[in-house]
């Protein structure tokens, strides 16, 4: 599906994303962690082709990508905070409406209805401007959109980290279903090792723009990871330990 | 209660829906929450009162005017407000009250034309400089603060003096001048716009340089756009004035409300109300459209929503 | 025993005709109390009209609010602004929008011991170097002088920890102290946190919407939902939590370990 060759990308003279090498197959759901800093959402967005400044190979369906891009909607991205993903003054129905008519598929009020179904809304949500809508249901309307052109990957920025647990529990759920039904291909980034525990096979630990580790899900849980960074993430993400306090 | 109530609160419901049947209904439910939220600002209420009474003035003059504008009657001329000229006449003997009452045509047309040039003027360069960015938005720029450098009334005067007195130059020039600053600020929204979530989703979805800009970048710029125009509004009426104090906008006998005043500087003295009631006029209307400006500021108010 | 350190009873946060807050009720001695809850549930405000810092349009009321026995509900907003930064303190989420951008962070440390009216400028330099430093803060003499967008997310947050204790206040109220920053800075800040809370015996309200943090760092968790406590318990008992809001969000909690 994706096939990234000493992959780097710039923001002016920085180096963000240094030299990053991976491939994810058709139907896989490849996670990658780090902190803030660590070049993980600009790497996400080299390969939506919405940052231009990157240099290397990389392979999409077996196509090479160039700088510049022309979107025909196989990629298509689901961003962090709900609030800034949907524009504040077009409604649901647009939203969705917007893709199918750039891209002349027909059908649109159709294909809208089965979009939310298919994200667990219903049609008293289609005429509604994103302040009607719960962070949990913004997000739910973010997957359909992104969802709506049948694409073959999707990425997914830190879907979750802007919602409450029960809600992130249910986007995660939806997430997992919907790969499932569509045979999808995920890239997660995200800072929070048990999302990318939850919803990838593989996952790539990236720090300071590289990949420092790359392991499966399967060891990640077993904290067989042998990477000292990852195994301080590993620690960090258990919580506070009460064996630390003096009392 | 009575029928009428009943079906004037279920049609207030239909309105205020949080989940909207169709889009015809969500748009009338935004233009709803909108009216309501200016109506509960009691300044930008008065502002709009103003603003309409205007145009009911404007559109009502003949039947309102006790007499013509320009019928002259010189054994009357400058006569004191009194119960046959309630604001007086002016030094041909022309009733003022008629002629401010119709004289809002004028000023309407001027705000109006303005209006409809220099806004997209400004709306359209500003996003585009904003969005394309490097060296189209240099250029762009670059002409805008050329535009900026210069004090408006005499960039104006120079525009008028070289295309000729006249209403329609006037406007003209006016409009020229006044695009500059709708450029700034749609230039400003747009580059915070640009690098949102929204933007990048509908670049995903294959989005053109020019739909995103129209469709995406222009509507949420019009907001700060439109509260900047009612705010210049005043400024606008008083360049119009202006022009026509100095005998470049609107030529004689038309009742415009700057020449008005021009008109009866001579007589300031003794006969304050040639001056003073165009005067008022003009600062009842610009404080109009200020309050109205001030109260859209706050009703559109992004952050609030 | 004596009176206890925060006793809140009734406590209701109305917004115009909509209740924020509805009937908060609980008492605190020198212990880490945690709040959880999710967006909503009113967690935030609670901490906040302890302090008696409310949005606008807010209205308080309750039977009691007391702080180590004075009625906080009587207090003129005089003894209210004396009490603050004293004797009990807030941290934020965000140290960026609670530094002052145009002031080095080792001077708005002294500022805060000065405006506690006992330190000459000198005495509150040395003071601020020492919480720096008290703060774990390696190089406290280099980052005395820096500006707080010169600064890391996690010094921003010590250095707001240092400016809260610098009153030596008896009652820190942290709402999502760490919810901005990396997991590996998170646990560096609640060490802090941890370490001067015992040294000065404080009590400590650690609000998040975190469960595990907040169960793996407080004596005692208070769970809320939509303006109510639904659940008190002990931290560590927090697993065998009995109202079905808790369990809900006990199972919502993605999980790394293989279960």
């Amino acid at each position: 599906m994706i096939e990234a060759r000493t992959l780097t990308a710039r923001f002016g003279a920085t180096t963000v994303v240094d030299a990053v090498s991976f491939s994810v197959a058709a139907g896989e759901a490849f996670g990658i962690v780090g902190e803030s800093g660590s070049g993980k959402s600009t790497l996400l967005r080299v390969i939506a082709g919405l940052h231009e400044a990157w240099s290397g190979a990389l392979l999409l369906e077996g196509a090479p990508q160039g700088r510049r891009r022309s979107h025909r909607g196989r990629v298509q991205m689901v961003f962090q905070d709900p609030y800034g993903s949907l524009h504040p003054r077009h409604t649901v129905d647009r939203a969705l409406a917007e893709p199918l008519a750039i891209h002349h598929v027909g059908d649109a009020p159709g294909r809208i209805a089965a979009a939310l179904h298919a994200v667990g809304l219903d049609a008293a949500h289609r005429f509604r401007y994103p302040y009607q809508l719960s962070g949990g249901q913004r997000q739910r309307v973010a997957i359909a959109r992104a969802l709506i052109l049948e694409p073959a990957l999707l990425l997914l920025d830190e879907p979750t980290a802007a919602l409450d647990v029960s809600v992130q529990a249910e986007i995660i759920a939806l997430l997992q279903r919907l790969r499932r039904e569509r045979q999808l291909s995920y890239v997660l980034v995200s800072h929070n090792l048990a999302v990318v525990a939850q919803l990838c096979e593989r996952v790539a630990v990236m720090r300071e723009g590289r990949f420092i580790e790359e392991l499966a899900v399967g060891d990640l849980r077993a904290g067989s990871a042998h990477d000292p960074y990852t195994l301080e993430l590993l620690r960090a993400s258990a919580g506070f330990r009460r064996a630390a306090r003096r009392v | 209660m009575s029928r009428a109530a009943w079906a004037g609160q279920g049609w207030r419901a239909w309105l205020g829906s949080a989940a909207p049947n169709s889009r015809r209904q969500a748009r009338l439910g935004e233009i709803y929450r909108f009216s309501r939220a200016l109506m509960r600002h009691p300044l930008a209420a008065a502002g709009l009162a103003i603003v309409l009474l205007l145009v009911l003035i404007a559109a009502l003059a003949p039947l309102l005017a006790p007499h013509a504008p320009s019928a002259q009657h010189l054994a009357d001329r400058l006569r004191g407000p009194g119960a046959q000229h309630w604001l007086g006449t002016d030094e041909l003997g022309r009733d003022i009250l008629s002629r401010l009452l119709f004289g809002t045509r004028i000023t309407l047309g001027i705000v109006a034309l303005v209006t409809a040039i220099a806004a997209p003027i400004g709306l359209a360069i500003g996003c585009m400089a904003g969005y394309a960015g490097g060296w189209v938005d240099a250029a762009l720029m670059r002409v805008t603060d050329v535009f900026l450098a210069l004090p408006r009334l005499i960039l104006a005067l120079a525009f008028v003096a070289a295309l000729g007195p006249g209403i329609e130059n006037a406007v003209l020039a006016i409009a020229l001048v006044a695009w500059p600053p709708y450029a700034r600020i749609a230039r400003a929204e747009t580059l915070a716009l640009r690098r949102s979530d929204f933007i990048a989703a509908a670049l995903l979805a294959g989005a053109s340089p020019g739909r995103i800009v129209l469709r995406h970048i222009m509507p949420l710029c019009l907001s700060s756009v439109i509260v900047r125009v009612s705010l210049d509004m005043a400024g606008v009426i008083l360049i119009a004035a202006g022009l026509g104090f100095l005998g470049l906008g609107a030529q004689p006998p038309a009742p415009e409300w700057g020449a008005m005043i021009a008109a009866g500087r001579k007589y300031m003295l003794d006969q304050w109300w040639v001056a003073a009631m165009p005067g008022i006029a003009i600062a009842v209307v610009s404080l109009g459209f200020n309050l109205l400006g001030d109260g859209l500021r706050d009703v559109l108010d992004p952050k609030q929503r | 025993m004596t009176a206890p350190l925060l006793e809140v009873s009734d406590l209701v946060l109305r917004f115009g005709d909509t209740e924020a807050v509805r009937g908060v009720s609980f008492a605190m001695g020198r212990e880490r109390l945690g709040i959880v809850g999710e967006s909503g549930s009113g967690k935030s405000l609670t901490g906040r009209a302890i302090l008696r810092l409310l949005p606008s349009g807010a209205t308080l009321q309750a039977t009691r609010l007391a702080f180590a026995g004075a009625d906080l509900l009587a207090a003129t907003e005089r003894e209210m602004r004396a009490l603050r930064g004293r004797r009990m303190a807030l941290v934020l989420q965000d140290p960026r929008f609670s530094l002052n951008p145009l002031m080095s962070v080792g001077r708005q440390i002294a500022e805060a011991y000065r405006a506690h009216g006992r330190a000459s400028m000198r005495e509150a330099r040395a003071q601020a170097l020492a919480m720096l430093e008290a703060v774990r803060i390696r190089e406290p003499q280099r980052v005395h002088d820096l500006y707080p967008h010169q600064i890391s997310g996690g010094m921003g947050q010590r250095v707001m920890i240092a400016m809260m204790l610098a009153g030596d206040p008896d009652l820190l109220i942290a709402d999502e102290p760490t919810s901005a920053l990396d997991v590996t800075v998170r646990v560096q800040v609640l060490a802090v946190l941890d370490e001067q809370a015992s040294r000065r015996d404080m009590g400590l309200i650690l609000i998040s919407h975190d469960l595990d943090l907040v169960a793996s760092f407080c004596d005692r968790v208070l769970v809320m939902e939509r303006g109510r406590i639904v659940e008190s318990c002990a931290a560590a008992a927090l697993d065998q939590a009995q109202h079905p809001y808790t369990r809900r969000l006990l199972a919502s909690r993605p999980l790394l370990a293989a279960s």
